[in-house]
Formats: structure tokens, sequence, C-alpha cells
């Protein structure tokens, strides 16, 4: 989709300035007469929704970094004092622990758009597998952020998290206190866990960059799977109809944001966290913020440290492996009726491992969690495989056009009857 | 033709590859400071060692100490406890290991109280062997402080500790 540029600069200092750096012209060509595809719905327009929440949370943890005080001694006060001194300091601070949860929300029904209309499949595997990477450091960013205020369930998940590393055999203890800078968490632990949480953001940014990128080399996917054939009658500019509809999109998600961070400010945290962080007292009953849950809920599933801990890893590193997994040449799940169950199955059952990470790991939950866990992997590694080879597929149509005018045609016959 | 150029090396290859190996050895000079700042610094590894009076300790109560930013585990094991943890076929633990090689005297254990599962601390008197129970992924210990049950691969650890008098022991 790319080419020569159209823009022509129309001031004197816009040419001026394009034939030294041509800076103009590339935003031009990427966010005014980029050619978007005109059937998109509205599960496109969560990466500007993303980019909007990546924006919103570097703006407000930049500005609690000036209040806050990595020191184990001080960095509890520090968040009280953030949220009963500083001016608009209780704002700031739900925005941006509830926009973590919104910056995630954001994220899974994206990665799980981008699973339901095969847009991971060729020539898209790059910008698949950069989103993954995105999707990591964005965990990564969690995690170190979660532990900044250090209450108890901030010192407990920094101490189950690094001692996940532990679980490697020979060298985990010591690749343990490397990463905790001691023997237990404590203040080297917190320092650079401020550090790198102030830093991954900024990384964040450049592999969305390299994202973006890769998305305007291929184009978006649509939801019919079919690439554009022709770009005058198939796409629209970017700017205004996409700029626009994302800006509804934005709109209407920042409403449950602000519903969120108004109104439930502390309905998806927990109480224990308003405790002090303690090293001789675990909470009784532990449990990571509801993104983490559904890999939590797998790592508990197996009896084996090791192993436990090979497998949360690569239940988050699996997807990389979906344009090579899915064998399917149809993208888009419209036109294979067996993928499209075996989705949404997949959604339940993520879901529902979501519901058990919650849980106490004992009982039914435990036996549960463990199905569901066999199931995410055999999704993955047997169901798609053999769908790809076995599924009869519905035909596609010809292009995004005929699809346009066949959805058309049906809904004018529909109003003349 | 190219088989010459191969063959001969001459005076400017030689600086190409001195130069890249200095170069080499300045990034890797460069990189350990880095990464090595990380491991656990000069006032973390000054071995702060903790003394504990165990006159204050009736039997069946357990005292939590700190030692190295860890929670220590001392046990006043009751007579009942003591044989419970004695009277274990080996077998049948996973982590294989004697009562007789966990302390030093029967009355007394102990042990660094951080599951060696995911380093969470156990609770004292609870779970199927009455020794303690992991709150966070399930882990039964029994009273000589072994895994019984659960995610964890291994027992409690046992510090190194001396009887500095028959009613005080110093950790570390």
């Amino acid at each position: 989709m790319s080419g020569p540029s159209k823009f022509t600069p129309k001031s004197s200092f816009a040419r001026w300035l394009e034939r030294r750096l041509p800076i103009l012209g590339f935003m031009y060509d990427s966010f005014v007469a980029y050619p978007t595809p005109k059937n998109l719905n509205y599960m496109w327009t969560f990466g500007a929704i993303l980019s909007f929440m990546l924006v919103a949370q570097i703006l407000t943890g930049v500005v609690l970094a000036m209040h806050y005080t990595p020191e184990t001694t001080l960095a509890f006060e520090s968040i009280e004092h953030i949220m009963r001194d500083v001016n608009w300091g209780m704002f700031l601070r739900y925005s941006h622990a509830n926009g973590a949860s919104m910056f995630f929300l954001a994220v899974y029904i994206h990665i799980f758009r981008g699973m339901y209309y095969g847009s991971y499949k060729e020539p898209r595997e790059v910008l698949w597998i950069l989103g993954v990477f995105i999707f990591l450091a964005m965990m990564a960013t969690g995690f170190l952020g979660y532990v900044l205020p250090w209450g108890q369930m901030s010192f407990w998940a920094a101490t189950v998290i690094t001692n996940l590393f532990s679980a490697i055999p020979v060298v985990g203890n010591s690749i343990t206190a490397w990463l905790l800078g001691g023997y237990s968490v404590d203040n080297p632990t917190l320092n650079r866990f401020f550090a790198l949480h102030y830093l991954l953001p900024f990384i964040l940014c450049a592999i969305v960059a390299l994202h973006v990128w890769a998305l305007h080399v291929t184009g978006q996917n649509n939801p019919t799977g079919v690439e554009v054939k022709d770009v005058e009658k198939e796409t629209v500019p970017f700017t205004p109809f996409a700029t626009m509809k994302d800006a509804f999109g934005i709109g209407v998600f920042l409403v449950v944001y602000a519903w969120l961070t108004f109104f439930v400010p502390n309905y998806l945290g927990h109480p224990d966290n308003y405790i002090e962080a303690n090293p001789l007292v675990t909470p009784p009953h532990i449990v990571p913020e509801w993104y983490f849950l559904p890999f939590y809920a797998v790592l508990r599933a197996i009896p084996n440290k090791l192993l436990g801990v090979i497998a949360l890893f690569l239940a988050v590193l699996i997807p990389a492996a979906l344009p090579w997994l899915d064998t399917s040449k149809v993208k888009s799940a419209r036109y294979r009726p067996w993928f499209r169950k075996a989705f949404w199955i997949f959604v339940v059952v993520c879901i529902g491992l979501g519901y058990l990470g919650a849980q106490p790991a004992e009982g039914v939950y435990l036996w549960s969690a463990r199905i569901l866990s066999t199931y995410y992997f055999f999704h993955f590694l047997v169901l798609l495989p053999l769908l790809g080879k076995y599924e009869k597929t519905r035909p596609e149509p010809e292009s995004i056009a005929s699809s346009i005018s066949a959805t058309h045609a049906v809904a004018e016959d529909a109003a003349h009857v | 033709m190219s088989d010459e150029t191969i063959a001969q090396p001459n005076r400017r290859d030689i600086l190409y590859i001195a130069t890249g190996a200095m170069a080499t050895v300045a990034v890797g000079g460069m990189v350990w400071p880095l990464l090595e700042q990380m491991n656990p610094d000069a006032s973390t590894l000054a071995l702060a060692s903790t003394e504990v009076d165990l006159t204050a300790i009736i039997p069946g109560q357990i005292v939590t100490v700190k030692w190295r930013g860890k929670p220590v585990f001392v046990r006043h094991r009751t007579a009942a406890e003591i044989a419970s943890a004695e009277n274990v076929q080996l077998d049948v633990l996973p982590d294989p290991e004697a009562d007789s090689k966990r302390v030093q005297k029967p009355d007394w254990l102990v042990v660094i109280g951080v599951c060696t599962h995911l380093g969470c601390i156990p609770i004292g008197h609870e779970g199927e062997f009455d020794g303690w129970f992991c709150p966070c992924h399930g882990s039964t210990y029994d009273t000589s402080g072994r895994i019984r049950s659960g995610p964890a691969p291994s027992n409690l650890e046992v510090p190194k500790y001396t009887f500095v008098t028959d009613t005080k022991i110093k950790i570390g």
C-alpha cells in the first residue's frame, strides 16, 4: 500500500521543510491519505484506542512519578500522600491504575479480533509477532507498576513472579538474586522496578512504531479477509473516515474508563494492597490483577514447579506461532464454520481460566483449571492445524467490493419487501 | 582468482581484525558492570547474624525471626510432633530426608520460612500434616518442614545455625 507520496506542500515553509525532512509528507501518507478498507467494523477501532491508552498511561505516569518515592520505608506513604495531599492526586492515580485495566481490556479485544479474522496470516506474520512482543512488554510494565505502591499484594506479587525464575535448573536461584538485588524483595528491588517501569513504556512506543509501520506496509486486514484488489473502489482515506470512526470508538471507550475511574475506582483492585508490605506475612489469598488471571490459572494447574512455569510462559508466547499453526488459507472466521465455533469455545475457555485463576487452587477449581489449560494448548497445537486441513470452508467473496454490493443487494431486497 | 585473495591476508586485514577484537573486549568490559550492578550489593552481602533466645518459646510454639530479610521459623516441637516427624517412611516423601538430618536437637526445628515453590510464607500448625500450609498455591509441609504435597519441589531450607548456649541459637 506504500508508494510515492501524494503529498503536495501548500505553504512555502512546508515546501522548504519537505525538501530537508519529509516529515509532513510522511504524516500525510500515514494518517491522512492512507487507504483503509471500506468494510472495517468497530472491532478495528481498538488500534487507535490502544494508542490513546498508551499516551494516557505515559502522561498520568510521568506526573505521578513527580510525587512518588521509590524507597521501601516511604513508598506506601507517598502513595497515600498522592491520594490525600497532591492536587488532583487521587484522580491521577485512579486514572493510571484503572488505565492499566482498560489498556489490557482493549488489547485483549484487539488480539481476539485478530484471531477471529485471521489477521496474523500471510503477509501479516511480522505485524502479528510484533503485537505479541507489545503484549509481553505490557505485561512486564503492568507487573512492575503494580509493585510500586508497596502494599501487601505488591510485595507478594513481586515475590511470586521473581521466584518463577528460580525454577530454572542450576542457575535459577542466582538469576532470582540478580533480579531482586538481594535474597528477598527489598529496597534494591523496588528501586529498579521503578526505573524499569518508567523505561518500558518508551520501549513499548518503539515496538508500537514498528507494529504500525508493518501495518502500513501490508495494509489492514478486513472482515472478509480478502485482500484489497482495487484501491479506488474498495478503500477510503484514513482521514476523515477512520479518524472520525476511531475518535467515536475512543469516546465510547472513555465512557467505560471514566465510569471505572470515577464511580468504582477500587473495583478491580484488592483491599490487601492498602496494607503496607510486610515481608513476614503472606496474605491468605493472593491473586494477581484480573488481566493476568488466565495465565496464573495455567501456572497453578500444573503440580510441578518447573513445568508450571514453562506452561505459563508457553501460554503467553504460543500465539506468536499462530501464523504457522493455523494452516487454513481462508482468513476470516466468516467463511470457516468450524473455526468459528472453535474460536468462541476458546474465548470461553480463556474467560473460564480467568475465573479459576481467582479461586483457591484446590478441589474442583484445580481440576477445572487443569482441563481448561489442556484445552488452551489443544486449541493451538492440535485443533488449529487439523481444522486447516479438514475443514470445509464456505466460498470467500471475489473481492471486498463484491461482498459490499452483495450485502447491499440483500438489504435493498429486504427494504423492497 | 578469489582463492589468491583469501590465501594472502594483508596488513589491512590484520588491522581490521585487531580493531574488531579490541572493540569486542571493550563492549564486553562495558556490559559487565552494567549487568553486575544488579547483583546483591556489599551492604546486602554483609551477612547479619541473628541470635534467638529459646527460653521464651514454649513447646508447640513457632516463633518467626527475620534473617537476611527472610523469615526463619524456630519451632519448639512437642513430643507428638517429634514422633510424627521421625516415624515417616522416607520413601513416601517427595524430597526424602531423615528428621535427624534436619535438626540439631529434636526439640528445636529451625527452617527458613519461605515456601520453596514461589516464595510465599507458609502458615504454621496448618495443613494435613500439622506442619505448615502455604496459602499461595497449597503446598503442605510436615513437622520437620518437609514437603508432603503440593507444587513445591523441596523441603523448607535449614539455615546454618549454632547453639551458643543451651537456650540460645545464632543463625548465620
